[in-house]
């Protein structure tokens, strides 16, 4: 890069001729010493200190194990913080007795005088590295691999090849079954009974007043093969709003029953529980990224990072007056993936 | 033990040949022993007495070390208690309010340990505890290295190697936080299930990747566990003996000052002072976290309850480090998810979620390089800088850090909106503004204090300190006494290289012919304005000289010498000080 070069003449050229360009090093200045170096009372003070603060520590590590020993953690929040409390202040003091002795010990005992080391440049020689490289050229001759191509290209192949044995297996493997389609689908189904979550209680549409919130999920779900995983898709809220505020798509009327709805709980955000409802507002808000959601209109956006509405989970009601499933819900729910809509 | 003022140097006794006490040729029989299998000798020959500069920024970087290994003791006393499993079972431990509740053995052995093993919810509470801090002292022991410059030439490896550890630093961080399967993590774990679905064309394949099948499956404890325990402290471990290796080889940089140069290090060695020294801080790292650990609580998992995908509490935050990226998160509108075709890229995940800690994270690993790009300097720097002379640098770091401390801010919106009553969507909009206008007026401010300082140093330089000692001359004229700097003063406000913009050959030689790789070198040049143009440099002796020789500042014709000018001024009204030239007067230039 010769075309660039630094710019080296200096900016100001003063009036002072003959002197130099910058001011010079004037050197370390003296060193100033401390009241310990002159008073040997001082000095022996510090010392004193140092003792006493190593005593502090060995007067800690007594304390945890008294404390050890003597306080049980016992049944409830009290007696665990007592212990708790007990045993770090005690290693508190074990540890910064130590701690506190040894930096004094450094600072008003050791010598404190500054040395000086010259440092060097930390490239090697020009003859070190010359030697190195002629190291190395004498064994790739050794090795004969600059006369023999197929050589090195049998000794790179097998290399890069080789790491597939553990790649393919664990790849193959690690994501079980790779079923990526079941994002998809839930436990829903037609017919299929809303209830309390975690009770299990079937709900009756009676049940649903106006204002409240219900958090349900899909009738036999400790019986799904991972429950866990069924409820992190199935979870729905439910709730009933007075039927002059429901604005609902023309494609939904028969989606709700008599002013219920019921929508699913995760956010189509990154997937949170939606959990705080407003009434008043009819507004739905997720705690983690405070998308807010218009449970009056659709569950729309109204505020947030999510883009969508929350699916929503046609229902109605059974012979009994239970509110059940029409059928899962009719697009994927929580977070949006690359191939949702396929 | 103690060495009294007696024993300095110089007069240290002559070592003798036999040692006199049974301890000290026990060491000498196991000295000889270990140097005869190892040649270790060398090694404390060469170790033994290397020295180090001192300063306290120099500490930020040993506080990540020592909380470091306090994290390794409290682990591997955790991991004697914690199981990793996520298999389901009915809690019938101590704690009554969670009796009989459906758990994972993971969060189950979580509550064992905090309530049956005595002295386990202290290590847990250790643990924690200093992984915050971890996460603190790698973050401002970062800030000083950039600040000072510490990354340059021939350390920009060594700063990789630091950006990785922090990187990794922050893997143990998450990895650890979700391993006691609560409420809390399992929710932090659902938007990471979130986040990597919205990757286009692999998304949920990485989904399944992570979680061995669908959220929140049987398999992801025990994996993170692997990841926490075994697969990231064990590179952290090699990095830092790398990162620590490097620190030796280069020698640790130092200050400006007198006496402080390229070539030397000015220090104490490191046996005794910093055996003990740093030893010592050891203790105390280890001691205020033990001190945290006992009086401040920290995740009481037994309040959230065991993870259900259904339940989540108002306010829930990660843990501090992670806050920007939830902050960035909740920030971005969510207008910007687009469907393409019958693709969906959820541009409102993947720019908060990867663009913006990928541009956070990259741009300050490369800092080094495009800062020695821009300046194309090869020297190598073992003097660090002061601030306030690299505006540029200065202003950028302060400016990324303001973005930083907006998203931190946005990651706790919502405590900010309950503690503060405002409304959270007027917090939302005020920080979305605030993420582009804050960095910028950080910047502008910030290097224009840097050049103030620089300036200020300069008119100290030539002009010396006021002394508020007014004169008043025959004349009728006042004069403010302004005292001349000593050498070690001045030397601390001159000793630094200017660093100027790059200067490139003209684009046409002088038959007119242009020269190829013209552009590059203009693009470059121009970066190196960016970085270079605005600068104060230091004063040159000429300037000292012309600034003293028009007469306007002070000079005492008759003083002899600066020490005892400050005496005249400090001892009150000397009658020296009459004699001063008052026909110019003192101005400020």
């Amino acid at each position: 890069m010769t075309s660039i070069e630094k710019h080296q003449s200096p900016v100001h050229t003063g009036t002072g001729e003959g002197l130099p360009e910058r001011f010079d090093d004037p050197g370390l200045p003296p060193h100033e010493p401390r009241r310990g170096d002159l008073d040997p009372a001082a000095d022996k003070t510090s010392e004193r200190i140092v003792l006493a603060l190593f005593g502090l520590s060995t007067l800690g590590t007594i304390g945890f194990l008294v404390a050890y020993f003597a306080l049980p953690t016992g049944q409830d929040a009290a007696t665990i913080q007592r212990s708790n409390m007990a045993l770090g202040l005690a290693l508190a003091c074990a540890l910064l007795g130590i701690g506190a002795a040894a930096i004094h010990w450094a600072k008003s005992i050791m010598n404190n005088h500054e040395r000086v080391e010259d440092r060097h440049s930390v490239a090697s020689s020009p003859e070190v590295r010359e030697a190195a490289v002629a190291n190395l050229v004498a064994g790739a001759q050794d090795s004969g691999i600059s006369r023999r191509g197929l050589l090195k290209s049998a000794l790179v192949g097998s290399l890069a090849l080789f790491p597939l044995t553990i790649v393919v297996p664990l790849v193959g493997e690690v994501g079980e079954n790779w079923d990526v389609a079941s994002f998809k689908r839930t436990l829903w189904r037609k017919g299929l009974r809303l209830t309390t979550d975690p009770s299990g209680r079937p709900i009756k549409a009676a049940d649903v007043t106006v204002g409240s919130i219900w958090h349900v999920i899909p009738e036999g779900l400790e019986e799904a093969p991972h429950p866990l995983d069924e409820k992190a898709k199935a979870v729905v809220i439910v709730m009933r709003l007075d039927q002059a505020d429901l604005v609902e798509a023309p494609e939904r009327r028969d989606w709700s029953h008599e002013g219920i709805v019921a929508y699913s709980k995760i956010c189509t955000h990154v997937g949170c529980p939606v959990a705080l409802y407003e009434k008043d507002s009819h507004h739905l808000l997720c705690p983690c990224h405070q998308s807010t959601f218009d449970v009056a209109d659709g569950c729309r956006v109204v505020f947030g990072p999510a883009k969508r509405p929350l699916p929503q989970l046609p229902i109605t009601v059974d012979d009994e007056g239970y509110l059940v499933a029409q059928s899962d819900f009719t697009e994927p729910i929580g977070p949006s993936f690359w191939d949702r809509l396929r | 033990m103690t060495a009294t003022p007696t024993s300095r140097p110089g007069t240290r006794a002559p070592a003798p040949m036999v040692p006199p006490t049974r301890a000290a040729r026990a060491a000498a029989g196991t000295a000889d022993y270990l140097d005869q299998r190892t040649g270790i000798g060398l090694a404390v020959k060469g170790l033994a007495r290397k020295l180090f500069p001192e300063h306290w920024s120099f500490m930020l970087g040993e506080i990540a070390l020592y909380s470091f290994i306090t994290l390794l003791l409290s682990g591997v006393f955790l991991t004697m208690f914690f199981v990793p499993s996520m298999n389901e079972v009915h809690y019938t431990g101590p704690w009554t309010a969670l009796q009989g509740t459906q758990m994972s053995e993971a969060y189950a052995s979580t509550l064992r340990l905090s309530f049956e093993v005595r002295g386990g919810l202290l290590m847990r509470q250790i643990h924690h505890w200093a992984a915050l801090i971890f996460m603190a002292a790698i973050i401002t022991h970062m800030m000083r290295v950039f600040f000072t410059g510490a990354f340059r030439k021939p350390r920009e490896i060594n700063w990789v190697i630091g950006f990785t550890l922090m990187v990794l630093g922050l893997a143990a961080g998450f990895s650890g936080y979700s391993l006691p399967d609560d409420v809390l993590s399992g929710n932090g774990l659902r938007i990471t299930d979130g986040l990597m679905r919205g990757i286009p064309i692999i998304g949920t394949y990485a989904s399944y990747f992570l979680f061995g099948g669908e959220f929140p499956g049987q398999d992801l404890i025990p994996r993170l566990f692997t990841v926490h325990v075994l697969l990231v402290p064990g590179l952290i471990l090699a990095l830092v003996g790398l990162h620590l290796a490097f620190v030796f080889l280069h020698k640790h940089t130092q200050f400006p000052g007198s006496g402080r140069s390229n070539t030397n290090v000015v220090g104490f060695p490191l046996f005794p002072v910093y055996v003990a020294k740093a030893g010592g801080f050891f203790f105390v790292v280890f001691g205020v976290i033990a001190l945290m650990a006992g009086t401040m609580q920290i995740n009481p998992v037994w309040n959230y309850g065991p993870y259900d995908p259904s339940p989540v509490s108002a306010g829930s935050q990660p843990d501090w480090y992670m806050l920007f990226l939830d902050g960035a998160l909740r920030l971005m509108p969510g207008q910007v998810e687009w469907v393409i075709g019958t693709f969906t890229v959820p541009l409102n995940v993947l720019i908060p979620g990867m663009v913006v800690p990928g541009v956070l994270l990259g741009g300050l690993a490369l800092y080094p390089f495009i800062e020695a790009y821009a300046s194309g300097d090869r020297r190598e720097h073992h003097v660090l800088d002061r601030p306030r002379n690299v505006p540029f640098r200065t202003a950028v770091g302060v400016s990324v850090l303001t973005a930083f401390l907006v998203l931190v801010l946005a990651g706790s919106n919502d405590l900010v909106a309950t503690r503060f009553h405002l409304s959270i969507n007027s917090i939302t909009w005020v920080l979305r503004f605030a993420l582009f206008v804050a960095p910028a007026i950080a910047f502008v401010l910030t290097k224009r204090i840097c050049l103030a300082l620089a300036r200020r140093d300069r008119e100290i330089v030539l002009h010396g300190h006021e002394s508020a000692r007014i004169v008043r001359f025959a004349s009728g004229e006042y004069l403010e006494v302004h005292t001349p700097l000593d050498e070690h003063e001045r030397w601390i406000r001159v000793q630094h290289d200017p660093v100027r913009p790059l200067e490139i050959a003209p684009a046409e030689d002088s038959r007119g012919v242009r020269r190829r790789g013209y552009a590059k070198d203009r693009r470059r040049q121009r970066l190196s304005r960016l970085f270079f143009e605005d600068r104060v440099e230091p004063v040159t002796p000429a300037e000292l000289a012309a600034a003293q020789s028009h007469g306007a500042h002070d000079e005492l014709p008759t003083s002899p010498g600066p020490d005892q000018l400050t005496g005249a001024v400090t001892g009150g009204d000397s009658p020296r000080t009459l004699g001063l030239d008052g026909a110019t007067g003192a101005r400020e230039r």
